[in-house]
């Protein structure tokens, strides 16, 4: 199981190189995301002047402070508490997200379906877990918000964050159709007899 | 003594803050625990990170997660306590909207139907408040909880039949925490409340989640099926944040009631490692947050 350090934006071959178990830091620039965002990206036909080309997006309603512009505050906001949501309720906006923006990693929490592994597979993408509800020690990876678009919609606006070591990440969906969370799932289904006949508890 | 409800206001806002901020130390007690025993190299990553993460929040005065939840208050009024019960919930009210707007906190509370967030972590009926008694002198005290909603969303009752028996009860929560998998945030504490009517079931249920860590239920065949339970989670290979792991649950919490002789009733409710809790205890000789 290796380690990658990925400076953003990458390319299909990078992300391809990916496997499940692997673990990953991402370096650079990282772009937030959330329902709203994608529901007026996707299904209204919003779009953004920002490049996703390349990049990760994570699935995050940030809790930020409203500040100034200045030179370390570009968008007028600094980060508070940033942390991450469930992703698999924006499921069926991987592939738009993928074919539309060229968006290639995806970092969130508790994993995602059969859609979004197919978008993986055809395009090349990958999603990287996160510990959900870590989000003091994930703030301490987000350097700046560099800047914000559509943030009529705030805080599920489209963030864009100036990181720096952002990570260890855990590959849980490869380009190669594995899931380390259905792995698991398959995993824990298997010992449920057991485990109920060991209670006294068998069907 | 008299209950002076500006200081009950004061104290609930602090409450609040330092519940976000700080974790009590049976749930860090049972981080170490866990991490004694996790065999799962990815098991242990995780949880590592979840103790840096606690780390990192009292270094920085950050909030451990950016969930503020569901403010709950549970208040305990001793003996010789002289107060005014409507005002006291109007200043546990002003005490969660206060800390909302002077801590910048995001208020995670909306109307049901219009989904409207007033910005003051309060609505209809929210905070939660529970006034409860008990025969201490002279001493009240309120316990603050702000619910995470990953973890409150696996929430589950089943009024079984009595002749599915208690089986039925234990299979039906083994069966929910598979279900929830790594959605609850594990690891976990699972609340568990076996009988009472269906609406005192699922409080019997949060109490379990809420309760401290090393705590048992007072009835014995209660706590038989919590220390059966808490085994049998953690043999099914869920883990930390469901990547797999012995980790799942830090424990299985049962509260018990008497129930009706044609009903079987189990509830579920979950609490998530960010176990947050804080409380105060107010007494003549002042004020004591733990
Ligand atoms: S379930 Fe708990 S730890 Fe997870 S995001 Fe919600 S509040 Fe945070």
């Amino acid at each position: 199981m290796a380690h990658h350090v990925l400076e953003m934006p990458v390319d299909a071959d990078q992300v391809r190189a990916l496997k499940v178990g692997d673990t990953v830091t991402l370096q650079r620039t990282l772009f937030g995301i959330r329902d709203a965002t994608q529901i007026h990206m996707f299904d209204r036909g919003r779009t953004t002047r920002l490049d996703l080309k390349g990049h990760a997006v994570i699935h995050t309603a940030p809790n930020v402070h409203r500040v100034a512009k200045s030179p370390a505050a570009p968008a007028g906001y600094t980060p508070f508490c940033i942390g991450t949501t469930t992703s698999m309720r924006m499921e069926r906006f991987t592939r738009p997200l993928m074919e539309r923006e060229g968006v290639r990693l995806i970092v969130g929490k508790g994993g995602m379906g059969p859609a979004t592994q197919e978008a993986f597979r055809d395009l090349g993408g990958a999603y990287l877990a996160i510990v959900g509800g870590a989000a003091a020690l994930e703030t301490t990876w987000i350097e700046e918000i560099e800047d914000v678009d559509m943030d009529d919609l705030h805080p599920e606006s489209l963030w864009k964050f100036r990181i720096r070591d952002f990570g260890p990440l855990l590959v849980g969906m490869d380009a190669h159709g594995g899931s380390l969370f259905d792995r698991v799932q398959a995993d824990v289904a298997s010992r449920r007899d057991a485990v109920l006949a060991g209670i006294g508890a068998s069907e | 003594m008299d209950l002076n409800l500006d200081e009950v206001e004061k104290i609930c806002a602090d409450l609040y803050l330092r519940a976000l901020q700080l974790l009590p130390p049976d749930i860090k007690a049972g981080f170490s625990e866990l991490q004694r025993t996790e065999t799962d190299a990815t098991g242990q990553a995780i949880l590592g990170t979840m103790v840096e993460n606690i780390k990192v929040a009292e270094r920085t005065r950050n909030i451990l997660c950016q969930d503020t939840g569901i403010p709950i208050y549970n208040i305990t009024i001793g003996r010789n306590v002289a107060f005014d019960g409507a005002g006291l919930k109007e200043a546990v009210r002003r005490g969660a909207a206060r800390s909302t707007r002077e801590n910048s906190l995001r208020s995670s509370v909306v109307h049901p139907i219009t989904r409207k967030n007033d910005q003051n972590s309060c609505g209809i009926r929210v905070p939660v408040i529970h006034i409860d008694f008990d025969d201490r002198e002279e001493t009240v005290s309120i316990e603050m909880i702000p619910k995470g909603s990953g973890s409150e969303n696996g929430s589950f009752l089943k009024m079984l039949l009595p002749s599915d028996g208690i089986t039925a009860v234990k299979r039906f929560v083994v069966d929910r925490v598979i279900e929830l998998g790594g959605r609850v945030c594990p690891p976990t504490i699972v609340g568990v409340g076996i009988g009472g009517t269906s609406d005192l079931c699922m409080h019997l249920a949060k109490i379990a989640a809420t309760r401290p860590l090393r705590t048992m239920c007072e009835d014995a065949e209660g706590a038989k099926i919590e220390a059966e339970l808490s085994r049998a989670v953690n043999e099914l290979g869920i883990g930390p944040q469901g990547l797999g792991g012995r980790s799942t649950s830090f424990a299985v919490h049962v509260e018990v009631a008497a129930t009706h002789i044609t009903q079987n009733p189990v509830a579920v409710n979950i609490q998530c490692h960010s176990a947050r809790r804080a409380r105060a205890t107010l007494t003549p000789g002042g004020i004591a947050f733990s």
